[in-house]
């Protein structure tokens, strides 16, 4: 993958707050959910580029603010260096030309009642493009063709299809309008262990050949390892890390992300099965009420006094290792040893 | 394994008629575990997997239901007991935790009333003395001040937190045997580790044995002593975990293997997945139910049903499929040093080659096995 240097979308302290109400007669705000809470972002054009977290941790909003389908609380984002966090109308059309995005569920995703033809075929009916029935026909065929469906299917109802099959036909639906930008949001996380594959293996197909930039969105560690050029952890609205796959899964700095990859069961019985684990205790804190200044500070098997006063900034450590990290005290090397599983830590990375 | 196994399956099926046809959800299934061990169920929705636990505490009966075979526990057959004996096994030697603790749970009852409820269906004791009992279960299982939690509704936990109590509600009558049907499938990463390390901690104290059913290679091969593959109602693999993990030997347990991402595989190569899909259970495919998304598939596996048979070694492992012991090898070996499926066909046809030049070992295999029934 070429990831060139060029920016193609930015996000600048970006917040989404959802307001949390209260009364029948006189709602009243009472409070916000913080889902998104002062990111700042950029994607590279080419490159992939995945966001982690645990539920709650704000990264299915940032997609959905990145691509417009939210509008920010606060902050920025910029389109090819053109601000798109306030547009409306023919603007945004035309931006949904150019970024789309893949669900999770391939069935809620999908309309029951139209045929898959009518389903790949209305970003085009929208944007006026391929005019008459038969053009349009054949450039869904193209497309049904493209990510790996029957084209003769082109007259059945998404009923028909299996999990697997469905995601296709909203890849295919996605790639309608040749966007440059695709942000996956969980694509593979409702589909059964050996289908996978099949749907992330079509993924950098179509990256490689349309040149697409891609945005994953997923919780599952082996599977942005995977696919990604650059990886952001995100912890309850804000960024911890952001570094590349390489620096991320063989050298974490954040504590967090440490505890994540200590958490992967590996698909290889340990030599002694109770392997020694660097557990966080409780639970995420709830993204309505998020702890003060460090806000991994509350399960942080490293807290100190300063975590619970200041806000650490992301930011490359001055020891240059690793990317950049949202930490007073990011892990030592002797730390992440310990940490990682011991099939990763073998390999380095 | 020369002690009395704990629970024995033995040739189960399980089908189920509805208005599309008969789907047999097990077709054949034989397992066992040994008392304070673990056995992990491995396979993909539609594998069966859950079908077979359900049976064993006789929720599956029902007027379109058919079930045949035995499940021995404790010398017992749990099948031919009636649903009032049935009681008294369920929630009291074997207990179950599900998927989705928020469905399992009751949300118009307190967690105090539902963990009573359980403990006083099994026990002739007082409220208090059940009260005290779930409190210390509560207390057990690592929920941060179970006293007052005890009082508190379903909707008031977390998702780790509830999948505690679940487990705290199953342990309460120390359980010989504790189903756990993917119970951290709906959990977060850290939080199922969590959920592990306790439910390895509780069986380390408490010594039960412990069936997990997974679609997650990873999560068994941090739990189980021993690891059952299944595909379409049946098992097709079956060996201790490290042995398991070391030596495949079906194909489909390649496929697994190959197709997920994991952390310890160079970064950026293409995945293998496995072609086609998961098959329908009413009607299934001839001869091996895998032979349609078998990369080494010949002629005579589409009408030959391969049945269990011991790979041989010192390690007790069973493999249903009928490929020669030697081209298995050959071809994991191709596929574990990372070669293509294309590659690895390349390997199984000269292997196979090999072998009908010294004897016709591989048509010899093949007769063996039985003959499908037209």
């Amino acid at each position: 993958m070429s990831a060139s240097s060029e920016v193609i979308l930015e996000a600048r302290d970006l917040t989404k707050h959802f307001p949390i109400t209260a009364g029948v007669l006189f709602r009243h705000q009472i409070g916000a959910v913080k889902a998104v809470d002062g990111i700042d972002l950029d994607l590279r054009r080419g490159e992939t580029l995945g966001i982690v977290g645990e539920s709650g941790c704000g990264k299915s909003t940032t997609a959905r603010l990145l691509m417009r389908l939210l509008e920010p609380t606060s902050g920025q984002i910029l389109f090819e260096g053109n601000d798109i966090s306030r547009i409306k109308g023919d603007p945004l059309k035309q931006l949904r030309r150019d970024v789309q995005i893949v669900f999770q569920d391939p069935y809620s995703s999908l309309n029951p009642r139209r045929r898959v033809g009518t389903i790949i075929a209305e970003p085009l009916v929208i944007h006026g493009i391929a005019g008459d029935a038969a053009e349009r026909k054949r450039k869904v065929q193209e497309l049904m063709d493209r990510v790996g469906l029957n084209p003769e299917h082109y007259n059945r109802y998404p009923h028909e299809f299996s999990g697997g099959q469905r995601q296709r036909i909203g890849v295919a639906r996605a790639i309608a309008l040749d966007p440059q930008v695709l942000i996956a949001d969980e694509p593979v996380s409702a589909l059964d262990v050996s289908i996978q594959a099949q749907v992330l293996n079509l993924l950098r197909e179509l990256q490689r050949d349309l040149g697409l930039t891609l945005v994953l969105i997923a919780h599952d560690l082996s599977v942005v390892r995977h696919m990604c050029d650059r990886v952001a952890v995100m912890y309850l609205g804000k960024i911890a890390e952001l570094a590349s796959a390489d620096e991320l899964y063989s050298m974490p700095r954040h504590p967090y992300t440490g505890a994540l990859l200590s958490a992967v069961p590996v698909p290889e019985p340990p030599e002694d099965r109770r392997r020694p684990r660097h557990l966080l205790t409780g639970d995420v804190p709830s993204p309505a009420n998020p702890p003060p200044a460090c806000r991994f500070h509350t399960r942080c098997p490293k807290v100190q006094p300063l975590c619970i006063e200041q806000e650490p900034p992301l930011e490359k450590k001055s020891d240059g290792i690793g990317g950049l990290v949202a930490c007073h005290f990011p892990l030592t090397p002797e730390e992440v040893a310990e940490r990682l599983p011991p099939a990763l830590a073998r390999r380095g990375g | 394994m020369t002690e009395t196994p704990l629970l024995e399956v033995e040739d189960l099926h399980v089908s189920f008629s509805t208005d599309d046809g008969v789907v047999k959800a097990v077709d054949g299934a034989s397992y066992s575990v040994a008392a304070g061990k673990t056995l992990g169920i491995v396979g993909e929705s539609g594998s069966g997997k859950s079908v077979s636990s359900l049976t064993a505490l006789g929720l599956t009966k029902g007027r379109n239901t058919t079930i045949s075979g035995r499940m021995l526990f404790a010398g017992r057959d749990l099948l031919a007991l009636d649903s009032s004996e049935i009681r008294q096994v369920r929630g009291n030697d074997l207990a179950m935790i599900f998927q989705d603790p928020l469905s399992a749970l009751h949300p118009f009852y307190t967690i105090g009333n539902q963990l009573i409820e359980a403990v006083r269906a099994h026990q002739d004791v007082s409220k208090a003395a059940a009260r005290a009992r779930a409190l210390d279960l509560l207390e057990l299982v690592g929920i941060p001040d179970p006293a007052a939690r005890l009082d508190r509704y379903p909707h008031e936990f977390s998702g780790g937190m509830r999948q505690r109590v679940m487990i705290a509600m199953a342990l309460l009558n120390e359980p010989k045997l504790l189903i756990a049907d993917e119970p951290t499938t709906a959990l977060d990463v850290t939080v199922q580790a969590q959920i592990l390390t306790l439910l390895q901690d509780l069986q380390d104290r408490l010594g039960m044995a412990i069936v997990i059913i997974t679609h997650d290679l990873g999560v068994v091969a941090e739990m189980a002593d021993d690891i059952a593959v299944m595909y379409a109602g049946r098992i097709v693999e079956r060996a201790p975990g490290r042995e398991l993990f070391a030596h495949p030997q079906h194909p489909y347990t390649w496929g697994l293997l190959k197709s997920i991402p994991r952390l310890d595989n160079p970064r950026g190569e293409d995945l293998t997945p496995i072609p086609g899909r998961p098959p329908s259970l009413i009607n299934r495919p001839s001869g091996c139910h895998f032979h349609p998304r078998c990369p080494y598939v010949r002629d005579e596996h589409r009408r030959v049903d391969p049945r269990m048979q011991s790979v041989g070694g010192d390690t007790p492992h069973e493999v249903a499929c009928l490929l020669p012991a030697q081209t298995r090898s050959a071809v994991w070996q191709a596929l574990s040093r990372g070669d293509s499926v294309q590659q690895a066909q390349r390997v199984a046809r000269d292997s196979a080659r090999a072998a009908s030049n010294t004897s016709e070992s591989a048509s010899a295999a093949a007769d063996e096995q039985q003959e499908v029934q037209p």
